[in-house]
């Protein structure tokens, strides 16, 4: 049985879905005003929001005419944590790339054979 | 530990800054022969870089492929080579294969010596807003697996 988190994996690994919660962040928006950019039909849209709805990363507003998509709360507070993940891969690529300076200059007879 | 810092500038660039002890001209080679590249320009654990292919000079273009090896994913990256000025300044234009965002990605390293080393400021600007956040999202989705695989290793009590 998927964890809510395997949801969030599986929402957020859509380039086309995060470009929607880009678009989310700038305001609410309707299927018909989503599409637009996108050149995309409202069928497809809608799956891409069906995922993100059980995500927990939107809501669908109850008019049942335009059912507009906003951003949920917890959605916003993560994006704050975007940059700190994105850093942190940065930081684990710098740690090896510590490592081999150190090794670099600890001068010959210290070849570093393992990958 | 030499801190890092990744700083949104403008509504396009991020800015990542990182101090290393070591002079330019080491980072500078770091960056630029395929041997040392692929020692740890591997981004979260468990990518390997089956292929990493440079030609160091001007309009000269590089190319790195990343694999996942437990899922068989991969991730190819293709730039040219827009300044190279060892050891202080090198610069080009790249984009993933899987590029959605419209555009490629400038890059700028900057290496300046300082005391017990070098000082580098990675400048990376996007071709829109909304690529730049396309680029963070992958950041996260990235480096929360790491994440999760370091709690599951906890977890097993085994070391990562």
């Amino acid at each position: 049985m998927p964890s809510t988190l395997d949801f969030t994996f599986a929402a957020l690994a859509d380039p086309t879905r995060r470009a929607i919660l880009a678009r989310l962040m700038a305001g609410e928006a309707s299927v018909a005003e989503l599409a637009e950019p996108f050149a995309m039909s409202q069928p497809a849209i809608s799956k891409h929001l069906k995922v993100l709805e059980r995500a927990g990363l939107i809501s669908r507003g109850r008019d049942a005419q335009r059912r507009p998509a906003r951003i949920q709360g917890e959605a916003l507070a993560q994006a704050t944590s975007w940059l700190e993940r994105y850093r942190s891969v940065w930081e684990a690529n710098f740690e090896r790339l510590d490592t081999l300076l150190s090794d670099l200059q600890a001068g010959p007879g210290r070849n570093d054979s393992h990958n | 530990m030499p801190a890092l810092t990744a700083t949104p500038d403008g509504d396009r660039a991020i800015v990542i800054r990182r101090r290393f002890n070591a002079p330019p001209e080491l980072i500078y080679d770091c960056w630029t022969v395929p041997a040392l590249l692929r020692r740890w320009l591997l981004g979260p654990q468990g990518w390997t870089m089956p292929v990493c292919m440079v030609d160091a000079r001007i309009g000269g273009t590089y190319r790195y492929e990343w694999r996942k090896e437990e899922s068989g994913d991969t991730m190819g990256l293709t730039g040219t080579f827009t300044a190279l000025d060892r050891p202080h300044r090198l610069a080009s234009s790249e984009v993933f294969d899987k590029d959605w965002t419209g555009g490629p990605a400038l890059v700028e390293i900057a290496l300046n010596s300082v005391a017990g080393g070098t000082d580098m400021i990675q400048t990376i600007t996007y071709a829109s807003a909304q690529a730049r956040e396309g680029a963070l999202f992958s950041g996260m989705t990235e480096g929360m697996e790491a994440g999760f695989q370091r709690l599951d290793a906890i977890a097993a009590e085994t070391p990562v």
